[in-house]
C-alpha cells in the first residue's frame, strides 16, 4: 500500500501543481493534429497526475476521491464516445469514421478533436487503474 | 568500414538495443528482469521504425494556413508523419504488454513467494 | 436500406467490442444481464459473417473502406471467399463455446465471470478482426488485442497457470514483434501498407534483399503465433492450465487464425512465384510440417493428461496444414485449407469433453475417463465422434482433408510427407483407443459391480443440458461436413487457392 509522504514540501508541491499539469494535458489532448501529441500522450499526463497524487498523499486519499467504479465507467466512456463519432457519421449517409460528413465548419478537425478526447479519458483511466491494481498487493 | 559504421548507425544501435533485449530475456533468471528485456526489445523495433521517417532537411509535417492554404505543397520537404502514427500504436501495444504482464508476475509471486526462476520451477513439482 | 447497403463488416467487429465495454458498467447495476448481452453480441457477428458469405458467393469480394478513404491511403476491411469461410467458422465455434461457458465458468472461476466475459468478447473482437481486415499494420493490432487477451484468460487458470501465461507473454510478444518488423521494412521498400496494393507492387521488387528479409521476418513471426515446431513450446502448456472455457475457444481459433495469417500473406501478398521461385521455401515447409506431425504424434503418446495429449494433436494439425503449403500442388493446398475448417471443429469438439470431464470429476487426466460411458454417455457419443475425425475415418469431415492432403503428397511425389501422415494417422489410433479404453471397457465395470456391492448404484450423472447441446451441434457439424464437403470445396475453396501454382 502506497503511504502518505511525510515531507511537507512535497505534499505542498504536488498539491499546487495538479492542476496546472492536468491544464496541460488537456492541452496536448486538443493540440495533437497541430503539434505533437494526441489523446493517448495526454491521456498518459492526466493519469500521471492523479498517480502523482497518489504518491504523495497515499492510496486512500486518493481512492477516496476516484473509486475503481468510476474509472471503470470513464474507461468504458471513452470508447463510447469514439463509436458514438464513427456511427454518426456513419448514420448521416458517409462510410464509418468518415468525417467530412459532419455539419461543423472544419469537420475533419472536429471530428478528430472528439475522438482524441475520447481516447485520452480511457487512457487516463487505464493508467490509473493499472497503478490501483498493481499497488494493492500485501 | 569506418563510412558503414557511421553512414548506417541507426541500423547498428536498433540492431545492438535488440540483442541486448534478446540476451535479457534468455539469460536473466529473474522474471522481472525478462520483462524487461521484453520491453527493450520492443522499444528498439520502434526506435528503428521511427528513424525510417527521418529526413536530412525536412520539415514537420504540417501544411501552414490550414486548409486554405495557397502555396504548392512538394512532398518531399515534409518528414514522414506514417511511421510516427503507426508507433504510436506500437507504444500503446508495448504499453498493455507490460501492464498484462506485471499482473501475471504479481499472480506468481502470490502463488510461490519468489521471482526467480528456478526456484518457481523447484516449488513447482 | 436493403441487403447489400448493411454494414456487415462494421457490426462483425465493432459490436462485441462496444458490449465488451458495455459489461462493467451493466454488471454493477445488474449482473444477470451480462450473460445475455455476451450471447447477443456473438450472435450478431454470426449473422453479420452469414450475410457477409452471402454476399461474397454472390457477387465477389466484399471491401469496406475506413473514414472513406480509398485503399492505399487508408484501411479497409477486405473479404473474398478465403475470409468468408473463417469468418463464419469463427463466429459458430464462438456462439457454441459462449453457450458452453455458462456452466464451467460458474463452477471453476466463481465471481469473476464479469471479467471473463469481458476478456472473452475482446479475444473474440481481436480474432474476427484478424480475419476481416485487409492492412498489414491493422493486422498487427488486431493481433495483439486478440494476444493480450488470450495472455489475461489463460492466467486465470489454475495450478502452473500464471507461469504458463508468463512464458507465452514473453515468446508471443517476440513473434507480434518480428512481424511488426517485417511489415516496417516491406513499407521501406514500397511504402505502402495495404495488402492488395503490396500485391500490385511486390513482384517488381522479388529479387532485393529488404524484400526477402521482410518475408522471413513476418513467415518467423506469425509461425511463432502458430506453434508450427519448433517455436510450439509455449502452447501446451498454456492451454492445458487454462479453464476449460477459455482452452475450448482459444485452441481451435488461436492457431488456425494464425494459419489463415500464414495463406493469405505466402498467397496473396507474396506471389507463388517469390517463395516457389525465388526462395525455395516450400521445402523448409514441408520439412517442418512432417517433423511437426512426428513429433506432435510421439510427445501424445506419452501424455497421462488428456488435455495435453490435445495439445500436442493439435502441433501435429498445424503440420498436417504447413505440409500441406509445402507440397504446393493444388489439391494439397485445398487439402490445407480444408482442414484447417475441419481442425477448429474437431478440437472444439474434443476440448469441450475435456471441460465436460472437468465439470464432473475436476480433473483432467486420462484416468478421469473411468467408466465414462457409464457415468456419461452423451459425453463419450461427443467424445467419439471427435476421435473419429482426428483419426481420419469416413464419413467425418477429417477424412477428406486427409484424403485430399494424401493425394496430393502423392501427386507431387513426396513420399516422406505421406509416410508422416499414415504413421500420424496410427498414432492417433493408439492414443484415442486408450482414452476409449478407459471409459468404456471390462475393468470399469469390474469397479461398477464392486461399488454395487457397497450398495451404491452408478447412476447416469452428465454433464449439464448447457453444456451437452453445443458438444451435439459441433458433433454433427463433424458429420454434416464430411457428408457436404463436395459443396463446400467446389463452391468456396477452390477460389481461394491461387493460380500459378502448377500441377
Amino acid at each position: 500500500m502506497v503511504e502518505r509522504d511525510e515531507s511537507v514540501v512535497i505534499r505542498t508541491i504536488s498539491r499546487i501543481l495538479a492542476p496546472y499539469i492536468q491544464l496541460f494535458a488537456l492541452y496536448v489532448i486538443m493540440h495533437g493534429h497541430i503539434s505533437p501529441g494526441g489523446g493517448f500522450q495526454g491521456g498518459v499526463i492526466l493519469g500521471a497526475v492523479f498517480i502523482l497524487l497518489a504518491i504523495s498523499f497515499g492510496m486512500e486519499e486518493v481512492r477516496e476521491r476516484l473509486a475503481e467504479r468510476i474509472l471503470t465507467t470513464f474507461t468504458s466512456l471513452g470508447v463510447f464516445i469514439y463509436a458514438f463519432i464513427g456511427f454518426l457519421c456513419f448514420i448521416l449517409g458517409a462510410s464509418f469514421l468518415d468525417y467530412s460528413i459532419l455539419p461543423f465548419a472544419d469537420p475533419r478537425s472536429m471530428g478528430m478533436l472528439g475522438i482524441e478526447i475520447g481516447v485520452g479519458i480511457t487512457v487516463m483511466s487505464v493508467m490509473v487503474s493499472i497503478f490501483y491494481d498493481l499497488s494493492t498487493f500485501e | 568500414m569506418l563510412e558503414f559504421l557511421f553512414g548506417k548507425l541507426n541500423y547498428i544501435t536498433y540492431i545492438f538495443l535488440m540483442m541486448v533485449g534478446f540476451y535479457a530475456m534468455m539469460a536473466k533468471r529473474n522474471l522481472v528482469k525478462k520483462l524487461i528485456g521484453l520491453n527493450i526489445f520492443q522499444w528498439s523495433i520502434i526506435l528503428y521504425f521511427i528513424c525510417i521517417g527521418a529526413k536530412r532537411g525536412g520539415t514537420i509535417p504540417i501544411v501552414e494556413g490550414g486548409h486554405g492554404a495557397t502555396h504548392v505543397i512538394h512532398a518531399l520537404q515534409y518528414v514522414n508523419p506514417l511511421p510516427h502514427v503507426l508507433m504510436l500504436t506500437a507504444i500503446v501495444v508495448g504499453v498493455g504488454t507490460t501492464g498484462v504482464s506485471l499482473a501475471i508476475l504479481l499472480m506468481i509471486y502470490k502463488k510461490y513467494k519468489t521471482l526467480e526462476e528456478d526456484e518457481i520451477l523447484g516449488r513447482m513439482k | 436500406m436493403n441487403f447489400y447497403q448493411l454494414p456487415f463488416p462494421i457490426t462483425i467487429v465493432f459490436v462485441p467490442l462496444l458490449v465488451c465495454f458495455l459489461i462493467p458498467v451493466f454488471g454493477w447495476w445488474k449482473r444477470t444481464v451480462c450473460y445475455p448481452m455476451v450471447v447477443t453480441a456473438v450472435s450478431i457477428s454470426f449473422i453479420s459473417s452469414l450475410g457477409i458469405a452471402t454476399r461474397v458467393l454472390q457477387q465477389g469480394p466484399v471491401q469496406y473502406f475506413m473514414g472513406g478513404w480509398q485503399p492505399p491511403w487508408g484501411i479497409e476491411f477486405y473479404i473474398d471467399h478465403l475470409n468468408a469461410v473463417m469468418a463464419v467458422l469463427v463466429t459458430f465455434i464462438s456462439l457454441l463455446v459462449v453457450i458452453f461457458s455458462k456452466k464451467s465458468v460458474e463452477k471453476e472461476l466463481p465471481e469473476k465471470e464479469l471479467p471473463f466475459y469481458c476478456l472473452f468478447l475482446l479475444l473474440f473482437t481481436g480474432l474476427i478482426g484478424i480475419v476481416v481486415t485487409g492492412d498489414m499494420f491493422n493486422l498487427y493490432v488486431f493481433l495483439e488485442i486478440a494476444s493480450l487477451s488470450t495472455y489475461a484468460l489463460i492466467a486465470t487458470g489454475e495450478g502452473r497457470a500464471a507461469y504458463s501465461a508468463f512464458k507465452y507473454v514473453i515468446l508471443g510478444t517476440v513473434g507480434a514483434c518480428f512481424y511488426l518488423l517485417g511489415v516496417g521494412y516491406l513499407y521501406m521498400a514500397t511504402g505502402s501498407l495495404n495488402m492488395a496494393d503490396l500485391a500490385g507492387i511486390l513482384p517488381s521488387l522479388y529479387g532485393s534483399k529488404v524484400v526477402i528479409t521482410a518475408f522471413i521476418f513476418i513467415m518467423v513471426g506469425v509461425a511463432i503465433k502458430m506453434a508450427l515446431f519448433p517455436l510450439h513450446i509455449w502452447l501446451p502448456d498454456a492451454y492445458t492450465y487454462a479453464p476449460s472455457a477459455v482452452s475450448s475457444f482459444v485452441a481451435p481459433l488461436m492457431t488456425k487464425v494464425g494459419a489463415y495469417v500464414f495463406i493469405r500473406i505466402l498467397f496473396k501478398v507474396f506471389k507463388p512465384e517469390f517463395f516457389m521461385g525465388v526462395l525455395h521455401a516450400t521445402d523448409i515447409m514441408l520439412w517442418f510440417g512432417i517433423f511437426a506431425i512426428l513429433f506432435g504424434g510421439i510427445m501424445a503418446l506419452s501424455q497421462t493428461d488428456f488435455k495435453k495429449m490435445l495439445c500436442y494433436i493439435i502441433v501435429a494439425e498445424i503440420g498436417y496444414i504447413i505440409g500441406g503449403i509445402g507440397v504446393a500442388n493444388p489439391t494439397a493446398v485445398k487439402g490445407a485449407i480444408f482442414h484447417i475448417l475441419n481442425d477448429a471443429v474437431m478440437a472444439t469438439c474434443l476440448f469441450m469433453v475435456a471441460g465436460m470431464i472437468m465439470y464432473k470429476t475436476k480433473g483432467h487426466g486420462i484416468s478421469d475417463f473411468k467408466a465414462a460411458f457409464v457415468k456419461m454417455p452423451y459425453t463419450t457419443v461427443i467424445f467419439i465422434a471427435g476421435a473419429l475425425a482426428v483419426i481420419g475415418v469416413p464419413p467425418t469431415c477429417g477424412f477428406f482433408s486427409k484424403w485430399y492432403l494424401l493425394l496430393g503428397g502423392i501427386e507431387a511425389g513426396q513420399w516422406a510427407f505421406v509416410a508422416a501422415l499414415l504413421i500420424c494417422t496410427l498414432i492417433t489410433i493408439a492414443l484415442f483407443f486408450k482414452v476409449i479404453d478407459q471409459g468404456l471397457y471390462i475393468h470399469a465395470f469390474k469397479d461398477a459391480s464392486e461399488q454395487m456391492e457397497t450398495h451404491q448404484e452408478i447412476r447416469s450423472d452428465d454433464a449439464p443440458l448447457m453444456m451437452l447441446i453445443p458438444g451435439f451441434i459441433i458433433a454433427a457439424a463433424i458429420f454434416l461436413i464430411g457428408i457436404f464437403n463436395q459443396p463446400i470445396l467446389r463452391g468456396i475453396i477452390e477460389f481461394a487457392v491461387p493460380k500459378g501454382l502448377g500441377g
